[in-house]
């Protein structure tokens, strides 16, 4: 009898901690916003608001147990790093910061955060929980990396074999005598490229590395802000921001219009050692060609060298492709398995031309390879059409993000709000 | 945050009052005369043709990349400091309003001094500025002792 008592109270036991357990474990709390955040997605999808940092929010990573690390622009009350809680509806809570400098990049590997300043990259151990142990004794892993006014951010991204890229942005349009000046000739033989314009390959172990102990990996990229790791070929993929101003500093050459659509934002795969071309070419989407710079004595129509790299997709000029993320997750339909989805921050060099952008575009891929036409998948930052064509966009979506469920986060650098996107269709 | 920026604008356009009203008190002379027709006419289109693409249609800049034009001691301040800006170029590391703009501004000395009088005019009483011209003579007395 006595025995028999055991038995029931024992299998009641774990019945209710199994069903507990279940109910921790399922997204049974987790649900859209009413007006999905703002958001216009596809049908199936839905968006909620996890926060609103009033940063400005630049690339993030997520842990499995529901830590959110925000990178800043700028440090807010001293933080550079927003680290966040979410609750089971989905609703996450500042739960503390750290690391007292602005920058953008921010990625999560093999039990480490890492983190850049505008001219040094940090790493943070994690503890089995992916919590950072010691958040105000960072390792310091690269130092010395130039920074100019422009193209400052260093983004940053690892290979499966210990190894880590930063972009390291030219500090120039289109490496002119006088930046962005009116009819000004290129340098020739730009000397920008010798410690920027391109992604270097650090070592993401070693300590205190600078240019000496990097790799120039690829050159000829003015400035890549979104990157990311193609997991099923394992390559670098970069999101090139294309050059500005071929109407104001060669309005003889390119009218408004040609100046608002040209060059591409281009999509790069990038070997060792590959040249995109900068400041020696620009990407023509509508002639699909690569055309020589004006500075450089381009005519519109002249033909750069072919020796440099082709783009893998080019998208319209100006959309400042800011974030980079191959969907690796289980959650969505599967057409966007390791296809691409790209965070277009908005452009302004499209003036007086109505701007771009301002949306969240996916790329379908194909065994590593772009195959098929991208699409907008999340629109509607901007709170309206009037505003995105004046540039006046409520929120510029910047960095993006997997969760362990497979949902899609997204930052906005504006507001700060930080978005994620989950498909509610069963 | 919304109230928080509110309090910000409400401040910032607060101070802006107090410098201004100081200003008026310091100089009486000073006296804000309507720029003529013609002058805004040109301004706005010197102001299309080599302004606005940075600037923008509505003087608002670009975040973090291009500063705006309206309500700041940049436009409505000092002239000499103004028509430098154009002879010149801007490519300081400065705060406005507690924002940093990153973008370099080219020299734009290329221009006359009719034209820079008349597109500094016209920014000057745009986008809800109100402050006196800048006359071409102002402008070339700024360029000679600027070459040095």
């Amino acid at each position: 009898m006595n025995r028999n008592l055991l038995k029931y109270v024992l299998a009641a036991t774990l019945i209710t901690s199994v069903a507990s357990f279940y109910a921790l474990k399922s997204d049974k709390g987790l649900k859209a916003d009413p007006d999905n955040a703002g958001l216009k997605l596809p049908e199936g999808f839905g968006a909620l608001k996890v926060a609103e940092t009033g940063a400005k929010a630049r690339h993030l990573v997520v842990t499995p147990q529901g830590d959110i690390y925000v990178k800043l622009a700028k440090p807010k009350d001293g933080k550079g790093i927003l680290q966040l809680h979410e609750n089971s509806d989905g609703k996450a809570q500042l739960t503390g910061g750290f690391g007292n400098y602005g920058g953008t990049g921010i990625y999560l590997k093999d039990g480490y955060l890492y983190a850049s300043s505008n001219q040094e990259v940090f790493r943070y151990k994690l503890n089995d929980q992916n919590v950072v142990l010691n958040p105000d004794q960072p390792e310091k892993i690269v130092t010395g990396l130039k920074m100019g006014r422009q193209h400052e951010t260093k983004s940053l991204v690892l290979d499966n074999d210990g190894n880590l890229y930063v972009n390291i942005g030219a500090y120039s349009n289109s490496c002119q005598v006088q930046d962005r000046g009116y009819q000004s000739p290129g340098i020739p033989g730009c000397p920008i490229l010798d410690s920027a314009g391109g992604i270097w390959q650090f070592k993401a172990n070693k300590l205190s590395q600078s240019y000496g102990d990097g790799i120039r990996y690829a050159t000829g990229l003015r400035n890549v802000v979104g990157l990311d790791w193609n997991q099923q070929n394992n390559q670098l993929f970069v999101m090139q921001h294309g050059r500005d101003n071929l109407n104001s500093s060669w309005p003889a050459l390119y009218d408004v219009k040609e100046s608002a659509e040209l060059p591409a934002e281009c999509l790069y795969a990038l070997k060792k050692g590959d040249n995109a071309g900068w400041p020696y070419l620009y990407y023509d989407q509508i002639q699909h060609k690569k055309i020589v710079a004006p500075e450089y004595g381009g005519d519109k129509k002249k033909e750069a060298d072919a020796k440099y790299l082709d783009p893998a997709v080019a998208y319209p000029g100006h959309m400042a492709p800011n974030g980079l993320l191959f969907y690796t997750g289980k959650m969505f339909p599967e057409k966007y398995k390791n296809g691409a989805f790209i965070a277009f921050h908005g452009s302004w060099n499209r003036a007086p031309e109505p701007q771009k952008g301002y949306f969240v575009v996916f790329q379908p891929f194909k065994d590593g390879k772009p195959s098929g036409d991208w699409e907008i998948f999340a629109d509607h930052f901007s709170g309206t059409p009037e505003k995105a064509a004046a540039g006046r966009a409520d929120h510029r979506p910047c960095g993006l993000a997997q969760g362990a469920d497979g949902s899609l986060y997204i930052t906005d650098d504006s507001k700060g709000t930080i978005y994620r996107i989950i498909y509610t269709k069963k | 945050m919304k109230r928080i920026l509110t309090i910000l604008v409400l401040l910032t356009m607060g101070g802006l009052q107090l410098s201004a009203q100081t200003k008026s008190k310091a100089k009486p002379a000073a006296k804000v005369t309507k720029v003529p027709a013609a002058v805004m006419a040109n301004g706005n289109k010197i102001y299309g043709q080599y302004c606005l693409s940075c600037h923008m249609a509505d003087g608002g800049g670009v975040q973090n990349m291009n500063p705006p034009l309206n309500g700041t001691s940049y436009v409505l301040g000092d002239k000499t400091r103004l028509i430098k800006v154009i002879l010149n170029g801007f490519s300081q590391n400065v705060d406005i309003d507690g924002e940093s703009y990153t973008n370099v501004m080219a020299p734009h000395n290329f221009l006359k001094d009719q034209e820079i009088a008349d597109v500094l005019s016209y920014i000057r009483n745009s986008f809800g500025n109100k402050a006196s011209g800048i006359s071409a003579t102002e402008v070339k007395a700024v360029r000679a002792k600027n070459k040095k």
